[in-house]
């Protein structure tokens, strides 16, 4: 990579959403926020390799946007009232918000809780994140003129709609900052979750990105326990993202992986950030709970050292802020390891999550470990029938047939 | 300031009770009072409506609503507000007064007309 062109990815990566933002608010219009911001960077591709790389890269990005936002606006003689109109909006003092950065707004109009989660997810790819549209179609598995659809009909709603391009109000704050999470949370999975990494590397490319715009979010937002969780949940676990598949492209068991082969530096952040929240002594949400569970199994280079008495603790804790079965289910899991499976077993049957492929692999290891082999390989089958991702189904197929046949 | 139409859905044709009725009250005095207040109404149920096709010179008469449906509208509010979250925030506490699902939808501007 030459240096121009690095110099330019450098800025997409920094400055993008930053310009989006900047014109969004000037304009009021995220179309031309959008495709003005496009254009800038494809006249740096043109203009820097000749001219030099600009000592300010975001201001000349920035400046070029505007301008052509302005010549756009000219241009077309409809849009001359709403350039006065945006003229005098953005002369008029605004009532600063809780946090005032254009780039938070942006966040909040992209998730606003009025669009489907499937509009806030490709919104906030595109405007925030800077990903083209055939990219995000591509991670989604989706035609390119579906996605492209679905954020132009998320624009339209949300220009008709008039949803506020503004940091929520402090009542409205914590509920839209969950939201905010949940979109980020939301696309680390479909990254983390791609049963292809090596053959759709734009889905593997998610969980980088989703980590990205967390960190932007948590710059914003300094503050907030869950932001910093969050983070911490996505670092802790992309670090043992590529111990997860074999070679072969079978998912590998916590407890089998090549711990040698997590990602340490990531580790060390996720810890520092889950120190920092304990030590915060404030209480802890969702995301934070989660990381410290992550925080335990990733504290110890042998899965024997595992302190399984704190991870049931934190599932505990987890288990008084989300009723769903499913973190009871992953509280059992630590409980086989500490009391044994049968203590596990009878707290795993029973919950209602007939229809989930982990609630079935969950009893097979169980009822593998009782030596109960006939119970165990239905439980496999049924695991195998429901479960969606290659990897997964690769190691369950291949443990079911270590019990050899019936 | 924009304008919202938040309509009051509803399956069956029951009318409020005494209790919503007043909820619904304590709510319009606040729209009133806040400045949010346009209009609103209750309305009598599908089986009174009657659609009328004036297209081709001589009005055409059909007893019933256009489309039937599991669903209808039972009542509205007309209201202004700066933004949709503003809008929304008033939907939850009308849906919560009336005890039943609202719909959200902004009144076209003039200058999106």
């Amino acid at each position: 990579m030459t240096d121009v062109t690095e110099a330019i990815a450098r800025a997409h990566r920094q400055e993008w959403a930053r310009v989006v933002a900047t014109l969004a608010r000037r304009y009021r219009d995220l179309d031309i926020a959008e495709e003005m911001t496009a254009e800038a960077f494809a006249a740096a591709v043109e203009r820097w390799p000749a001219d030099g790389v600009p000592a300010n890269p975001g201001a000349w990005l920035t400046v070029t946007a505007d301008r052509k936002a302005i010549d756009r606006i000219r241009r077309e003689a409809k849009r001359a009232q709403k350039h006065q109109e945006a003229l005098m909006l953005s002369d008029a003092p605004e009532p600063l918000g809780v946090i005032d950065d254009d780039r938070l707004r942006l966040v909040f109009t992209c998730c606003h809780p009025a669009l489907a989660m499937e509009a806030r997810i490709a919104l906030t790819l595109r405007m925030v994140g800077g990903l083209t549209v055939p990219e995000i179609a591509a991670a989604f598995l989706v035609q390119e003129t579906a996605m492209s659809r679905r954020i132009t009909r998320a624009k339209t709603k949300i220009q008709a709609a008039r949803i506020p391009y503004r940091v929520p109000s402090r009542e409205d704050l914590p509920a839209r900052v969950t939201g905010v999470l949940t979109v980020l949370y939301l696309i680390f999975n479909e990254g983390y979750l791609a049963s292809d990494p090596e053959q759709n590397a734009v889905r593997g490319d998610l969980t980088a990105e989703a980590i990205r715009l967390t960190r932007l979010v948590r710059d914003l937002m300094p503050a907030h326990g869950e932001v910093a969780g969050l983070l911490a949940l996505m670092l802790l676990t992309e670090a043992r993202r590529t111990a997860r598949v074999s070679a072969g492209g079978e998912l590998v068991a916590l407890g089998d992986q090549d711990r040698g082969a997590w990602d340490r530096a990531l580790i060390a952040e996720g810890h520092a950030l889950v120190r920092a929240r304990l030590a915060s002594g404030q209480p802890p949400g969702r995301y934070q709970i989660q990381a410290a569970i992550n925080a335990v199994h990733t504290d110890v280079r042998d899965v024997r050292d595992t302190d399984w008495s704190q991870v049931i603790a934190l599932y505990d804790q987890l288990a008084v802020l989300d009723r769903s079965p499913i973190v009871r289910l992953n509280r059992a899991i630590a409980v086989a390891e500490l009391d044994g499976p049968e203590v596990a077993l009878a707290e795993v049957d029973g919950l209602p999550l007939e229809g989930y492929h982990l609630f079935h692999a969950t009893r097979a290891e169980l009822l593998r470990r009782l030596g109960r082999s006939d119970q165990a390989r239905t439980a496999y089958g049924r695991a195998i029938e429901l479960a969606g991702n290659t990897a997964e189904k690769a190691y369950l197929i291949r443990r079911r047939d270590q019990l050899g046949a019936p | 300031m924009a304008q919202y139409l938040l309509s009051v859905l509803t399956d069956s044709t029951e009318l409020a009770t005494e209790g919503e009725m007043e909820a619904i009250d304590v709510f319009n005095e606040q729209l009133v009072g806040q400045r949010h207040w346009v209009f609103a109404g209750g309305l009598a149920s599908p089986v009174a409506a009657t659609v009328v096709d004036g297209r081709d010179g001589e009005p055409v008469f059909t007893d019933g609503p256009y489309l039937e449906s599991k669903e209808h509208i039972a009542g509205f509010w007309i209201i202004e507000a700066a933004d949709l979250d503003v809008a929304l925030r008033l939907a939850g506490q009308g849906s919560k007064a009336c005890n039943r699902r609202v719909e959200v939808r902004p009144i076209l501007r003039e200058e999106q007309a």
